[in-house]
């Protein structure tokens, strides 16, 4: 095995342990701790393809902010351990089963496919930052310009939710 | 080097394991956190593929898909501070009423 | 083990430089925390600590002393294992970050290699993008910390912190854009060797005069970032009663008080680096004779601290002392002695200068601001730096359009 293949394998282990750790824990603050072990590991899987920027992206953003914004949550609603009813528990059968289906789904497709996608690209092109700025604004500008209206809107909406009603 | 389906399939597994969560998660906050992970899960095949074909679209999505998650988070935790402060309670077996 | 060493030559040098740095770091940061009791304590007209050793200076070795016998409680109905991770992941995160910051321009050549100094590869794309990863995850410590404690005081600080870490990151970030502009790289060795464009300018060359605004934000939001005066709401002492490390004791208390004062060392070398051109003396380069400030610098101060020990009170005093100042000396006048070595040492020494300088300028803060009301720091934050840094970025971009980046 190959020193890349080492460092797949342990960190898409760390990365499903995480997952399957936000599944099984009680408390939402330590499924948000499985939440950013997953996060992070999948920045240094993005590494190790090469492409650096979004890995750097992916922490700064995810892991810095976004779930920075979680954890604020949690903390400000003092939200407890979680509690499930029968009802729920139930739930879990057809999950799982929708897992399965998912999962046997996309493996076999690969599995059929797997011989036409290779990995062939030199990891120069990916690392270039330069590549990426240059294609998010010249090919991809007018998505690039609706995003930053989206943030708007969601800056305006999270205001107003946020305000309390004058009584 | 790591063949592209490694990344694929992983992606797949966590995705898979994102829709559970979002299934079985009885927490308001957890299940919009396992909405996180299938987004992740998604960004990883992106980027994989994007590696694949020596292209740099894929990682100008994953860029696209954080923004729009960071808005979405925005907004979905103010719902949910909202919810907590009408309702008392983050369950939501126990926000099952459409009117107060 | 002669060709082993010589198969992993790269992986031994990397480690041997990772214990050298973490060896560095925690010195420092005992006598950053002596430097700071010190001079905070002639900003209020008082002695500092002066029992423990000539001057104090052995102070920080009892402090460190203290915190390994102090009782360990650990709070009831705190969340045990969040509890115990919450300063390691401060610790950790506060000393990977020191690792990406490079030392010197030239490497070194030690046993057929080169050596840079610094731990991250001098070809490192993101250096800078990176640091702001580690710091971003920086926030968890704090937070996590607050929470864990299952106290309200500590919950208060964790909550406060999380608040001013998201406030505060966005205007840090956008504060550097417009030097990333200026150099368009995100790695430090060419953000400082942009700086350099024009040898002969020497001071005026650097970052910090296009980009003043930029450096007051970050230098504000920086500060803030690092929860230090007069931002330090999350551990305000009369308020919170000392915020999110209420509950600490012992060393998990330390860990914080490291992580704290190694993040302060990062900003302090980052300021330097991007606003203040790094290891880039402030003279043109032609004035050679400048070379030789350091052993200026060094030798009268050796002197000067042989004449102190000679008259102090204290036999200890006057033993040790002495031998210090001639350590000092002796260094400066090495430096005279090889002209190679005087070469190699004015990189590391200017950007210590400046470190030193931007470490004094946050105890003298500390010394001489009052805390923010925690309304008046997310006005500050929101409306007064965010708005600046966008205008910084806008400028930036439109000068560099027009003319260049000259």
């Amino acid at each position: 095995m190959t020193a890349p293949l080492v460092v797949f394998f342990a960190l898409a282990a760390l990365a499903v342990i995480g997952a399957v750790s936000l599944i099984l824990q009680k408390h939402p603050i330590h499924s948000a701790l499985s939440l950013i072990v997953v996060m992070v590991a999948l920045a240094g899987l993005y590494l190790l393809m090469g492409a650096e920027f979004v890995a750097a992206v992916q922490i700064i953003v995810y892991g810095g902010a976004i779930m920075v914004l979680f954890v604020f949550v949690i903390m400000l609603l003092n939200a407890g351990v979680e509690e499930h009813t029968n009802l729920s528990k139930m739930a879990g059968a057809p999950g799982l089963l929708l897992v399965l289906a998912l999962a046997g789904f996309v493996a076999a497709t690969v599995a059929k496919s797997g011989a036409s996608v290779q990995a062939t690209a030199q990891t120069g092109v990916l690392s270039s930052t330069k590549g990426i700025s240059e294609m998010v604004f010249k090919d991809f500008v007018y998505p690039f310009e609706l995003t930053s209206f989206l943030i708007l809107v969601a800056i305006l909406g999270a205001t107003v939710l946020a305000q309390r009603e004058k009584s | 080097m790591v063949p592209t389906n490694y990344y694929v399939i992983l992606s797949a597994i966590l995705f898979g394991l994102g829709v559970f969560a979002f299934i079985f998660k009885r927490n308001l906050i957890t299940i919009f956190m396992s909405i996180e992970l299938m987004l992740n899960a998604v960004n990883l095949a992106f980027v994989a593929f994007s590696q694949a074909f020596g292209r740099l679209d894929g990682q100008v999505f994953v860029l696209f898909v954080i923004v729009v998650a960071a808005a979405e988070a925005a907004v979905g935790l103010g719902i949910i501070i909202l919810i907590a402060r009408n309702r008392q309670t983050l369950n939501v077996e126990r926000v099952d009423l459409l009117k107060l | 083990m002669r060709s082993l060493l010589a198969a992993n030559a790269e992986l031994v040098i990397t480690i041997v430089k990772i214990v050298l740095l973490l060896f560095i770091v925690l010195t420092v940061n005992a006598y950053l925390t002596w430097f700071e009791r010190k001079v905070v304590a002639h900003i209020q007209s008082r002695w500092g600590p002066h029992r423990v050793g000539p001057h104090g200076l052995l102070q920080p070795l009892a402090d460190g002393l203290k915190f390994l016998f102090k009782e360990d409680p650990t709070p009831a109905g705190a969340d045990k294992f969040v509890y115990y991770l919450a300063p390691l992941l401060a610790l950790t995160l506060a000393m990977t970050s020191i690792a990406i910051i490079p030392f010197g321009p030239e490497p070194i050549r030690l046993f057929g290699h080169d050596i840079y100094l610094g731990i991250a590869p001098p070809d490192l794309n993101i250096g800078i993008l990176a640091l702001f990863a580690i710091t971003a995850l920086g926030v968890y410590g704090v937070a996590l910390a607050g929470w864990s404690s299952n106290s309200k005081y500590s919950l208060l600080g964790g909550l406060r912190s999380s608040a001013q870490m998201i406030s505060y990151e966005l205007s840090l970030t956008m504060s550097v854009v417009g030097v990333l502009l200026m150099a368009g790289s995100f790695n430090l060795r060419d953000i400082i060797n942009a700086q350099a464009r024009h040898p002969q300018w020497g001071i005026f060359g650097w970052n910090i005069w296009p980009q003043i605004l930029g450096f007051f934000c970050f230098f504000v939001a920086a500060i803030a970032e690092t929860n230090r005066a007069p931002f330090d709401l999350p551990e305000a002492e009369q308020e919170l009663v000392a915020g999110f490390n209420t509950e600490y004791a012992s060393f998990k208390f330390a860990m914080f008080f490291i992580a704290e004062y190694t993040s302060m060392i990062t900003v302090s070398c980052l300021c330097s680096i991007m606003f203040f051109g790094g290891w880039l003396s402030p003279f043109p380069a032609s004035w050679t004779v400048t070379h030789y400030l350091p052993s200026v610098v060094l030798v009268p101060f050796g002197l000067w601290v042989i004449m102190d020990g000679v008259r102090y009170e204290t036999i200890f005093g006057r033993m040790v002392l002495p031998v210090v100042g001639a350590a000092i000396s002796g260094l400066g006048a090495l430096f005279v002695v090889l002209p190679s070595l005087n070469e190699f040492i004015q990189g590391p020494f200017w950007l210590l200068s400046k470190i030193f300088f931007f470490l004094f300028v946050y105890v003298w803060m500390r010394g001489t601001l009052p805390r923010f009301r925690y309304d008046q720091l997310m006005a500050f934050g929101w409306k007064l730096l965010l708005p600046v840094s966008i205008v910084n970025v806008i400028l930036t971009s439109f000068v560099i359009l027009m003319w260049g980046a000259k």
